[in-house]
Parts: structure tokens; sequence; C-alpha cells
């Protein structure tokens, strides 16, 4: 069966695909519908929902369109959760194929490490990075890669020890192959499909994980973001339920979307462990 | 391997991880942009030159960069996590003040996402593939990618603000001067709605790893000996699934330990919860980094003794595990 058809056999899967594709056209097309900056008052302030056209979602406290704030702060969350998890990845990869393939004393050096900081709390040591580095884009980027890297490290490390005693790679090292070359080469293609996976449901906790710092305050002062957007929103909630509950739920959505495509990708590219889990 | 020698051994391994904390702690003052001496000083201290050129000589920071970093450690090796200049009070005393109501909140959200997670999952896989077991798996899944802090907002309208079941935030009702049990039950009260929003991403973790587990239990074939053996239906999901499905969502729950503590920043800033997660909010707000340092380093420390407290339940609950070792 064609990968295509393995995804599409999932219909959450394509559900989360759907409403995918439709955030990130907002967030390519945020430019058009919204050229004006979205930190700009537009109008008056604590305009409710639905009913002014000019602004579907309302204002918030300081007359700022909410809807331009949305699909501004897309490309943001998007943007993040990308980049972020590829620094994951960076880190994660080259530490977890060392550790596989080198075993003995740098494996459990290295997986000491890892141990190391999957014990410290992550969201703390997250803020903390931000708050010292001071919040701007590289920082973010930064304290959600450095915490997110271990489960990497140790997928990509269970995958190359049970690769290195393959037939195949045991054939390259008696032809003389360099230890490099064959971790480039051999073994770590091989591991390209577990990795994908993992990386399409990191980039979802990566998104909530940009959220509730700049819910916190530690989000790019010149980048709209949704979580600095429900925090806005926090002194007023009773009578503008509206300025936190939209950004929050656009957050929501994107995240579940992202989760369900991975899972759909995980069956697609996986499709042994697939059935097995029916 | 006795228990004194194996709990001896975990404690030599939380310290060496709370060593290397400081030593992270001691490098991230050095990274921020500007001198030490301000970043110690924190925002409130940073304008008074005296004070500046005080904490130079107590922290040395005209010496090399290898007495810097031993003062530094001594200091945390004699409890010394530095000292607040904007509430001119030591970091420790802040923190140790804090520190009971995040252990209440944490340890309530960890016992009702475990036991509900635990009882979802077990549901799902016992009735896979019918309308609860989509039920549960929807639920959890929609949990799964919810914004802790929106949902504690958003229930923050629903029951405390609009229909008032519960109190807006806070710890206990202020002047009310309630003592013992009505106290306690004051506190409790104040506690439902924090302790359930912190728990939510954690029921839904644990109840799909709790329905994973059980299903792979399930096709075990001493499962399929009890059936043969004519064990009834109800029992064998009871003893002989439930019992050893349970031990790997244990394992992974303790584990998660140190994201509930993250967790709780979120939530106590939200519920204006007395813990140290609201301290590190207040921290943060105030740029004052040796509180926000300090409670980075106590919150890890809380972490490495709560995974040692697991793992001596665990051991003691699972007699494999001290055979095996």
């Amino acid at each position: 069966m064609s990968f295509l058809k393995r995804f599409c056999r999932n219909r959450g899967a394509v559900l989360g695909l759907v409403i995918l594709l439709a955030v990130v056209a907002f967030a390519l097309l945020a430019p058009t519908l919204y050229p004006q900056s979205p930190w700009r008052p537009v109008g008056r302030p604590f305009l409710a929902p639905f009913t002014i056209e000019r602004f579907p979602l309302g204002t918030d406290t300081l007359g700022r369109n909410i809807a331009s704030g949305l699909v501004h702060g897309a490309r943001v969350s998007l943007m993040i959760g990308v980049v972020s998890t590829l620094v994951a990845l960076l880190i994660g990869v080259p530490l977890g194929a060392a550790a596989g393939y080198a075993g003995g004393f740098v494996d459990d050096a290295l997986m000491r490490f890892t141990e190391f900081f999957q014990t410290i709390p992550s969201f703390a040591l997250a803020i903390v990075l931000v708050a010292i580095l001071q919040p701007q884009l590289g920082s973010i980027v930064l304290a959600i890669g450095v915490v997110s890297w271990p489960p990497v490290a140790r997928l990509v490390r269970g995958e190359v020890l049970s690769l290195k005693t393959r037939e195949y790679v045991q054939a390259a090292v008696t032809i003389g192959q360099s230890t490099p070359r064959i971790i480039f080469s051999q073994v770590l293609p091989n591991t390209i499909a577990p990795i994908i996976v993992m990386g399409s449901l990191m980039i979802g906790s990566a998104i909530l994980l940009e959220s509730a710092l700049s819910f916190l305050g530690l989000g790019d002062p010149n980048l709209m973001s949704w979580g600095y957007m429900v925090g806005a929103g926090r002194t007023r909630l009773l009578d503008a339920w509206w300025i936190s509950f939209f950004p929050g739920f656009a957050i929501f959505l994107t995240v579940l979307a992202l989760n369900l495509a991975g899972e759909g990708l995980n069956d697609a590219l996986n499709p042994r462990l697939a059935r097995g889990r029916e | 391997m006795n228990l004194l020698q194996f709990l001896s051994g975990r404690l030599v391994k939380g310290i060496l991880v709370l060593f290397a904390i400081a030593v992270l702690n001691f490098f991230l003052i050095r990274a921020a942009p500007g001198d030490p001496a301000q970043v110690l000083a924190g925002e409130a201290g940073a304008a008074d030159a005296q004070l500046l050129e005080q904490l130079r000589e107590r922290f040395g920071l005209n010496e090399p960069i290898t007495t810097q970093l031993w003062i530094y450690i001594k200091g945390y090796m004699s409890f010394d996590l530095g000292f607040s200049y904007r509430q001119q009070q030591p970091v420790l005393t802040l923190v140790l003040d804090r520190l009971p109501a995040t252990l209440l909140l944490t340890g309530a959200a960890f016992v009702i996402s475990l036991a509900l997670g635990v009882m979802m999952g077990a549901l799902a896989a016992r009735r896979a593939g019918r309308w609860s077991d989509s039920l549960i798996t929807g639920l959890s899944l929609v949990f799964y990618a919810t914004p802790l802090f929106w949902i504690a907002l958003m229930s923050q309208i629903v029951f405390a603000l609009k229909f008032g079941l519960v109190p807006n935030v806070g710890y206990e009702t202020i002047g009310a001067n309630y003592t013992g049990l009505a106290r306690a039950l004051d506190i409790g009260h104040h506690l439902i709605l924090p302790a359930m929003t912190l728990g939510l991403f954690f029921t839904a973790l644990y109840a799909r790893m709790m329905r994973a587990s059980m299903l792979e239990v399930a096709g075990a074939d001493f499962v399929k000996t009890a059936r043969a053996k004519g064990v009834s239906q109800a029992r064998v999901w009871r003893r002989h699934v439930a019992r050893n499905a349970i031990l790997p969502v244990v394992t992974l729950a303790g584990l998660q330990a140190g994201q509930l503590v993250g967790g709780a920043v979120l939530t106590e800033t939200v519920f204006a919860w007395p813990g140290i997660g609201r301290l590190m909010f207040d921290a943060l707000v105030q740029r004052d980094y040796s509180v926000l340092l300090g409670v980075f380093f106590m919150s890890s420390a809380m972490v490495v003794g709560f995974n040692i407290i697991t793992d001596l339940v665990y051991r003691i609950a699972d007699p494999r595990i001290e055979a095996a070792s």
C-alpha cells in the first residue's frame, strides 16, 4: 500500500492535515489579510466578536484586532515550533548516534548527560534560559531546543544500537568503510522514519512551550504571539472572555492537528507498528 | 543489593545532579548580557554602586573564574541560594516559605491524574473499539493538546466567575481565620480547580499509556493461560492484566514529576496560588534573577527527591526489581 493511502486510512490524520493546511494558509496570507501591524490599535477596545465585520473576533483591551493578531501569531507559532524542533534534532541525533554506535564509556557518559537533562524540570529551565538571555526569537528557539532534545537522543541511540548489529553494517565494517561514513550512509538513513514521526509530534509540544513562555511575558516583544494574547486578556476575563479565548483555541487546534497528523505519519511510515497497535 | 545500599546510591546520584545544577546556574549568570554583579543584584539592586561592589567582593568576581565557581558552589553547599535585594530576604527563606503550597498542589494533581488516567485507560482498553473507548481516546487527545494556562483561565471563567462553584484565586479565604478542620476544608476548596487543571494534561497522558500498556499485557501468554484455566473475564482483567499493566505507567508517571513542577508555574500564576511557581513568576516580572535561579534549583531538588521516593515505592511494590538488580 502506498504511503498516501496508509496515511488517509487514518481519518483523524486527514482531519489534522486539513486543519494544519488551513493554519499554514492563514499564516502565509497574514500580510495580505491584515497588512497593518497586529500591535496597532485599530478600533474601540472591548468590541465583542461576531458583531462588527471589520473585527470578526472582536478587539482586545487596547483596541487591537484579534483576528489580525491570530493570523500573524500563526506565523510565529509555526516558525518557532519548526525551528526549535530542528534545533532539538540537531542536538539529539548526533548525541544519540554517537552514544549508540560508540557504546562503552562514551555511551555511558552521554546517557548520564541525557538523563541529567531529563531530570531537570524542563519548563523551569526554559524560563530561566529565556529570562537570563533576554526574551527574543533566538533565545526562545534555543531554550525550547535545549529542553526538548533528550527523547530524540534516546530514540536514535536505541535505533542505532539495534542497527549496528545488522549484517549489512557488519559488511560495511568488513570492507573497511570509515566509521563516519558507516554512520551517515548505512545507519542514520534507516533511523529517519522514526525521527520524522517524533519530530512531527515535537512541533506541537514546542508550540505549547512557546505559548506558555509568551503567556508569562517571555515572548519576543516584536512578534505577536498567541500565548501573549491569552495573557493580555487575563485582567478582563469575565466581561471580555473572547480576548483570551480565541488565541488559546487557536493553539489548541493547531497542536491537536499536529498530533493527529503525526500519528497518521506514524501509521504511514511504520506500517508494521501500526497494525500491531490495532 | 539491600535497601540501604540502594538508597545511598540514589542519594549520591541525586546530590551529583544538584551539584551539576549549581554549576549550570553559575554559568547561566555569566551567560547573561552585562556584568554578573548586576545579574546577582537583580533589577532592584543594579543601580546601587555600593551593592555591586559588595557583590563583586563577596562572590570574588575579580578573581579567576575557577575561584568564582568554588565560592558559588560553597554557597550552595551551605544552603545559601543567594539574597533577594528586591524582597530583602535570603532566597532560601523565600523558597521554603512557598514550598508547602507547591507540594500540596503538585501532589494533589499527581494523585488525581494518576488515579483518573489509570481508570480511564483501563476502561478504554477493556472496551477497545467500542464507543466508550473512542470517547476516552478522543478526550485524551483533546486534553493532550490543550494549553494548560488557557484551560486554567477558561475553567476560572466558567466554574469560579460565572457559577461561583469554587473560589477564583488564592490559597485560603483571607480574613476568615479558620483553624483546624475548617481551614483544611477551606484550602481544599481552593485547591480543587488548580489541581484539576494542572492534572488534566497528565490525566490524558496516563490514560493513553495505561490503554496501550493494558492492550499489550492482554496479549501475553499468561493471560491466555488464565483464560484457558477458566478464570472469569472480570478477574482476568483486574488481577492479571491491570496489575501488570500499571507498573510501566507508574514508572513513567514518576519520571514525569518534573513536568508537573513546570506546570505549577503556570497554574500558580493563573490562580494566585502562593507556591514557588508564583514566586518564580514574580521574580520574572521583577527581573530578580537570584530568586529565579533559586527556584530553579529548588524545583530540581524537588524532582530529584520525588524520583527517589518513586523508585523506593516501586521497589517495595514489585519485588522482581530487587531480584533483577
